[in-house]
């Protein structure tokens, strides 16, 4: 049977689509607009086509921020979701000490993040900070202005400071949803701790741990406040990552061309690696479409 | 498989318990023989799942013991215990396949590879779950998924005992006949003892070869289905079982007579002096409906509310003396206007406090 078509339908979707064009597609298309041209001042514009690409993807500069972001997210990602979940596991699920546990939880997220950067830039400062300064009287050389481990050290332990408290809270709102009656049947069942974690904590936080993969990735991916304020990318270009190599190219350069390049390069990259993310984690542990048996 | 006693078992979810009324579990002494299937029936919050999660060793009970056979198991864990426990809603480890989901607890145990795998086909077998052997347990129906979690128990050739709360409840009512059916065809195959904890008396009648009603954190009756229906030992068993339930009246008993909603009537039963609230009680399938001149001198005038026809049997709500009075006639039976009640006797129970009180022949 055909459906009778209406495409008066379509009035209704126009406010949205407003809404839309103006906040996202609009700007979005002055970045294409530029990315896509050159300038020299004067509103006097030149057809590029794809060059400013073809000069970003080939840049070394863009390889070494890319591959910053990529080992900073990865960092980021393999210490705090598994620490996350670890103190999520080891949070009480009942009693008075839940809403103390719940709200120290909760302080981090509150901080701003040039605030995060600056508490923990002067914390760490060698001649005043007092990380800094115990560090040294203890005669560990620590200095993040002018060594790029300890920097990137530095601003790892801000990230995982300020933002493992995210993964914590969601991973407890899934495990806190888990029935009693299952650890009741694995206790009768025989099963070990790691395997109650394994078949019943695990599964039943993946929807949970997709949301914290993906929020952590994206913005560890999109990091700017922190190393702008800790170092502004220094020591050398050790802790230039793409959002603070872009900003020094538009407004530092103005090298409006290849800036906008990259920034669509940039949006590309983080839209794919979440698709990989959201893809592969809702596909696991389920059926693969049914083969016919012979 | 084990006979289980509870000896002088009692428990309070209080870490003081003052009073009686501290116990959610009065005290107990019970043995449950060797592979029989039992239903503990009572109202929500009468303390049945409190009991049945002592027997599985979820709870450890503050007075009072648990034995299987001769062992005390009263501080052992459930897997300790050895005992299979099907709960409210499915358990199932919803990453694993039926198979691995039925595999589970014998490989956390150390069973052989080959051996499980034997065990797991057999169960597969059983269960009719066959076709689905190699699917996520996550995309089951809920009817499928419950027959896991008891499969999971049954796999387990050993278990003392399998226990469940409400197993039922999620199910869709025509899958309902089908999995107790079910339950009592595995319980005749191998039999394993079963306690079977409901509020829903056909469940409770249908399964079980004893039931133990519950209420208030007390057992007021342990018997097969046709002694709560004849002689309900307690006004609330009375109630609870049977549709509609026992009618329940202020009487008084002098010998062998006794006066029920201010008529007296010669029984040939004699009770002793009795003293406290006394109530007669009596099933309304054993109240007739009949007009003047069919009831004599036996028949009570009542007083019709409401007609309802249930099918092959008619309700007669009304009133003796403005006590409800409820009785359940063939369908064909035609209530007369001017109506009277006639009690069959020989089923009229004494309560003295809400206990029953046997007369002597």
């Amino acid at each position: 049977m055909d459906k009778p078509l209406n495409n008066k339908a379509w009035f209704f979707v126009l406010p949205v689509f407003f809404l839309v064009a103006i906040s996202a597609i609009i700007p979005l298309m002055t970045v294409v607009n530029y990315s896509v041209q050159d300038t020299f001042g004067n509103n006097q514009f030149f057809w590029a086509g794809t060059e400013w690409y073809s000069e970003v993807l080939s840049s070394s500069r863009f390889h070494d921020a890319l591959l910053r972001n990529l080992m900073f997210s990865g960092i980021i990602l393999a210490i705090e979701i598994p620490l996350g979940i670890a103190i999520a596991l080891s949070m009480p699920r009942k009693g008075i000490w839940v809403p103390v546990c719940l709200i120290l939880m909760a302080l981090p997220l509150l901080i701003p993040w040039n605030v995060v950067g600056t508490i923990w830039q002067v914390f760490g400062r060698a001649d005043i900070g007092l990380l800094g300064r115990v560090l040294s009287e203890l005669g560990v050389e620590y200095n993040y202005a002018t060594n790029s481990v300890d920097a990137w050290v530095t601003i790892i332990i801000m990230d995982v400071w300020h933002w493992t408290s995210l993964v914590v809270l969601l991973c407890y709102s899934g495990l806190v949803a888990i029935p009693e009656a299952y650890y009741q049947a694995a206790r009768i069942d025989g099963a070990s701790k790691w395997k109650v974690f394994r078949y019943i904590q695990l599964p039943k936080m993946q929807r949970v741990l997709l949301i914290a993969v993906l929020l952590r990735f994206m913005d560890s991916f999109m990091i700017y406040t922190e190393p702008f304020v800790l170092t502004g990318g220094g020591p050398g270009n050790s802790t230039t990552f793409l959002s603070i190599d872009l900003v020094k190219m538009a407004i530092g350069q103005f090298d409006l061309g290849p800036a906008a390049a990259m920034s669509i390069i940039y949006f590309l990259i983080i839209l794919l690696l979440c698709w990989v993310f959201y893809t592969v984690m809702t596909n696991f542990g389920v059926d693969a479409p049914e083969k016919e048996v012979d | 498989m084990a006979q289980i006693t509870l000896d002088k078992l009692a428990h309070s979810y209080l870490a003081q318990p003052q009073s009686d009324a501290d116990f959610a579990l009065k005290q107990i002494d019970y043995v449950w023989e060797d592979g029989s299937a039992y239903a503990l029936l009572g109202p929500s919050g009468c303390g049945k799942t409190t009991l049945l999660n002592i027997i599985s060793g979820l709870l450890i009970p503050s007075k009072g013991n648990v034995l299987f056979d001769a062992n005390d198991v009263t501080h052992l864990s459930p897997e300790e215990r050895n005992i299979a426990q099907v709960f409210q809603f499915p358990v199932i480890y919803d990453t694993m396949t039926v198979e691995q989901n039925l595999a589970f607890p014998l490989q956390n145990r150390g069973v052989e590879k080959s051996e499980v795998n034997k065990r797991v086909s057999e169960m597969l077998d059983i269960l009719e779950l066959k076709d689905k052997a190699k699917r996520r347990a996550r995309g089951l129906s809920a009817d499928e998924k419950q027959k896991i979690s008891l499969g999971r128990g049954l796999v387990r050739y050993d278990v003392n005992a399998i226990l469940f709360d409400e197993p039922l409840t999620v199910i869709d009512p025509h899958m309902k006949w089908q999995l107790r059916t079910q339950l009592k065809e595995l319980h005749e195959q191998f039999n394993h003892t079963m306690i079977y904890v409901t509020h829903d008396q056909t469940e409770a009648l249908t399964f079980a070869d004893k039931v133990v009603v519950m209420y208030e954190g007390e057992v007021v009756q342990i018997g097969t289905p046709e002694q709560l229906f004849d002689e309900p030992e307690h006004t609330f068993v009375g109630y609870f079982i049977g549709s509609p339930g026992m009618n329940i009246l202020p009487g008084a008993v002098d010998a062998n007579a006794v006066t029920l909603a201010e008529h007296s009537f010669l029984l040939d039963r004699q009770y002793p002096m009795l003293n406290g609230s006394i109530e007669v009680g009596i099933r309304p399938e054993f109240v007739k409906v009949t007009d003047a001149t069919t009831a004599g001198s036996a028949g009570v005038p009542l007083q019709v509310s409401s007609v309802e026809n249930i099918g092959r049997h008619k309700i007669v709500r009304g009133s003796v003396n403005g006590h409800q009075i409820d009785a359940v006639v063939e369908e064909d039976v035609n209530v007369p206007a001017e109506a009277y009640a006639v009690f069959d006797t020989s089923r009229l129970n004494v309560y003295q406090d809400s206990h029953l009180v046997r007369g002597n022949n």
